[in-house]
């Protein structure tokens, strides 16, 4: 495997991470976000350290009758889309104001979703290819301080959800990520917990090996796994009065 | 707020982190409030940490191009990435010190030195210029000669925020060092062994300072890039394979840090040591960096952290001064699990740490006795005409650190161009920088 790995929303600390991890592996990558000249240095980056192919590509998940001519446009039909596009939001802001919470639910599911229907189209046309979805432990279970986002990567999981049973026979195979904490710029001023803590590298990788492996979903480290088997499992009655 | 430190574990503050990943975060950041860069945490005290504002630059890691040996790489790429990245190509870092986990930004700050100081000087030397982002914003291309660049080199930090630099690498034919060990027992051994070897490319000394000079055993490792020729035929000449590192899970006894306990862990790594003197080919992970090989062995200390004791003394004074050392040192029973002595030769800079002679570099378990004594090897140092090394340093009054006459005029510069309300550390208020 060593085609072209299309990146949307390439200007995020994950999707450098996830770049990284494929170009090392020997793919040309793709690098599409909203004014992508400032993608400049990370496309030199990874040419410098990995010798792949980089292209830049303007891209607006917000825009959705663009994304037609988007995947239209593109040099080459990708062998992997990965849709790390999200704007995590204030949720304090969302909830006095309904139209934030809108961006934030356009930024997380409608537009994703909107862009890789398109991807998913052409590459059930071609009959091959990989969609892996970067989506949230929060989508698990709508908690008070983040429901809005949540609600947002809720939808967008169940979509990756039905689009992978959709292609499941068609060669074209749907991977959901869910992390937990990554250590990225989202996370200044928060103390986590070490061990529910990831580094962006190891999400990297962790992706590439999903793709390699054809896993369904993941969480990027295990542990959460468990962890959220257990806040899903705790009965509503309990739930409302926590504060999680 | 988050609660950090540096690799010392002393002292620990609370500090507002913003992670930078561009060049506009760096700009932002700079209009907001006054702050100090940091790197990768590996200084082990106060150098990298500002409670209003710690700017984390290892998101500023990329690599913008590579030919012919020069690499062009902004501030937080870790020698670590660049090594992985460029070795198996046939190149290594020029200047490269114990720990390959330092951020390319924080090896310039620190102008850090390596095990070849004596032939090659420190990590400026393969500075071609660096990108300095000052008070109000602006970036500068300072390269050698500029005063702007000689403060930077060395200058902890404190002219600005470095973007991005550009340095020069070693052409090497294999990942392999030719080393050899000699062991010796007596400072005065040491330093005529060292005399005697000064065209070994590397050289380091382990150094067992709680035995008092005389018995001061040592072991001595001198190094060379191996060549394809020294390679038994088998071997690949670049076999670069990211290893396991080992977790310290808790902290040590601190019983194991004084007394006989000591003396019994050093008499035991001499004698591991000894037996094996000689020859001998081994990777360049384990010949530069033996400590990384343990992911966190700084909690090897407990809870309360430690202090380290870097001076460097002048070359008449060396002897004089280093056996005065070791003899407070061994009276104190407070010793140093294993301190590194080290060869200086020439520096030009104006604010960096080395000077020609040698460096002799402690450890002790943070506490009042430890204190207590690193005032009196404080005294002792400065009385030799010997400096202290600020990217070790997390206790010094600003009294000693003034006692370096260059101190004051850094400080004085910092003041006039506009630096010191911008960028300040906890050292550099310590410090009065
Ligand atoms: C095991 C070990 C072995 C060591 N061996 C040696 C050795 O042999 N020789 C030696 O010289 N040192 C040695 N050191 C010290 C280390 O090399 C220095 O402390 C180095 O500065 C650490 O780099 P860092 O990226 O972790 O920086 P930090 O610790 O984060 O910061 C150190 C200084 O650099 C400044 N800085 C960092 N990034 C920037 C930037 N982008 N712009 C402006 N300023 C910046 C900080 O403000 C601070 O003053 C060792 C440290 C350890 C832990």
């Amino acid at each position: 495997m060593s085609g072209p790995v299309l990146i949307l929303g390439a200007a995020s600390g994950i999707a450098r991470a996830v770049a990284r991890s494929f170009a090392e592996a020997g793919h040309p990558i793709q690098l599409a976000a909203r004014n992508s000249a400032r993608l400049e240095e990370d496309a030199a980056d990874l040419r410098t350290r990995y010798g792949v192919e980089v292209t830049l590509h303007d891209f607006d998940a917000l825009t959705l009758d663009s994304h037609a001519a988007f995947v239209e446009g593109l040099p080459v039909l990708p062998e992997v889309a990965v849709c790390a596009v999200g704007a995590m939001g204030e949720q304090a802001q969302s909830e006095a104001d309904p139209q934030a919470a809108a961006h934030v639910m356009r930024s997380n599911f409608e537009g994703p979703a909107s862009v890789l229907a398109h991807l998913a189209n052409a590459m059930e046309a071609r009959g091959s290819g990989s969609i892996v979805g970067i989506s949230s432990v929060a989508g698990d279970r709508g908690r008070a301080s983040n429901y809005v986002y949540g609600s947002a990567k809720a939808g967008f999981t169940a979509f990756l959800s039905g689009l992978r049973n959709r292609l499941a026979k068609k060669g074209v195979h749907v991977v959901t990520v869910l992390p937990g904490f990554v250590r990225t710029a989202m996370l200044d001023g928060m103390d986590t917990p070490g061990p529910l803590t990831a580094e962006p590298a190891e999400v990297g990788a962790a992706v590439l090996k999903a793709v390699e492996k054809q896993k369904n979903v993941i969480y990027t480290r295990p542990i959460w796994g468990v962890v959220m088997a257990v806040i899903r499992n705790i009965p509503e009655p309990v739930f409302k009065k926590t504060s999680l | 707020m988050s609660l950090i430190s540096g690799w010392g574990r002393f002292p620990k503050a609370e500090c507002k982190i913003v992670s930078a990943r561009t060049q506009a975060d760096v700009e932002a950041a700079i209009a907001t409030a006054a702050l100090i860069a940091r790197g990768n945490g590996r200084a082990y005290g106060d150098a990298a940490m500002n409670r209003g504002q710690t700017l984390a630059m290892t998101g500023m890691d990329r690599m913008l191009s590579f030919e012919d040996g020069v690499l062009v790489a902004e501030a937080g790429v870790l020698l670590a990435d660049i090594i992985h990245t460029l070795l198996p190509r046939g190149w290594f870092p020029m200047v490269t010190p114990g720990t390959k986990y330092v951020s390319l930004g924080g090896a310039i700050a620190a102008d850090v030195h390596g095990k070849n100081h004596h032939l090659d000087g420190s990590f400026r030397s393969c500075v071609d210029w660096v990108d300095v982002m000052g008070p109000d914003g602006t970036v500068t291309r300072a390269t050698p000669g500029d005063d702007l660049f000689d403060w930077t080199l060395g200058g902890m930090g404190l002219t600005g925020v470095i973007l991005r630099a550009q340095i020069r690498l070693r052409k090497v034919e294999t990942m392999y060092i030719a080393q050899e060990t000699r062991a010796l027992t007596s400072l005065q051994d040491t330093l005529d062994a060292f005399a005697e070897t000064q065209d070994a490319p590397y050289s380091v000394a382990w150094i067992d300072c709680s035995d008092g000079p005389h018995h001061g055993h040592t072991l001595l490792l001198l190094g060379r890039h191996a060549t394809l020729e020294d390679l038994p035929s088998r071997w690949r000449p670049f076999d670069v394979r990211q290893k396991r590192k080992l977790p310290v899970p808790f902290g040590a006894p601190p019983f194991l840090f004084r007394g006989l306990w000591l003396r019994a862990l050093t008499g035991i790594y001499w004698r591991r040591g000894a037996k094996r003197a000689g020859h001998a080919l081994v990777d360049w992970d384990s010949y530069f960096y033996p400590l990384d090989a343990l992911s966190n062995w700084n909690r090897l200390y407990g809870r309360n952290g430690f202090l380290q004791f870097q001076c460097a003394l002048p070359e008449e004074a060396s002897a004089a001064g280093l056996a005065e050392l070791m003899d407070t040192i061994a009276a104190s029973q407070t010793g140093s699990v294993l301190s590194v002595l080290k060869r200086f030769g020439s520096q030009s800079g104006h604010f960096s740490f080395p000077m020609p002679g040698y460096t002799l570099a402690l450890d002790f378990p943070a506490s009042e006795r430890s204190l207590e004594l690193m005032s009196r090897l404080d005294e002792i140092t400065l009385a030799h005409g010997g400096r202290f090394y600020l990217a070790k340093d997390a206790r010094m009054p600003e009294a000693v650190a003034k006692a370096d006459p260059r101190a004051k005029a850094y400080a004085a510069m910092r003041k006039q161009a506009g630096l010191t309300d911008r960028f300040t550390s906890m050292q550099s208020e310590r410090l009065g920088l």
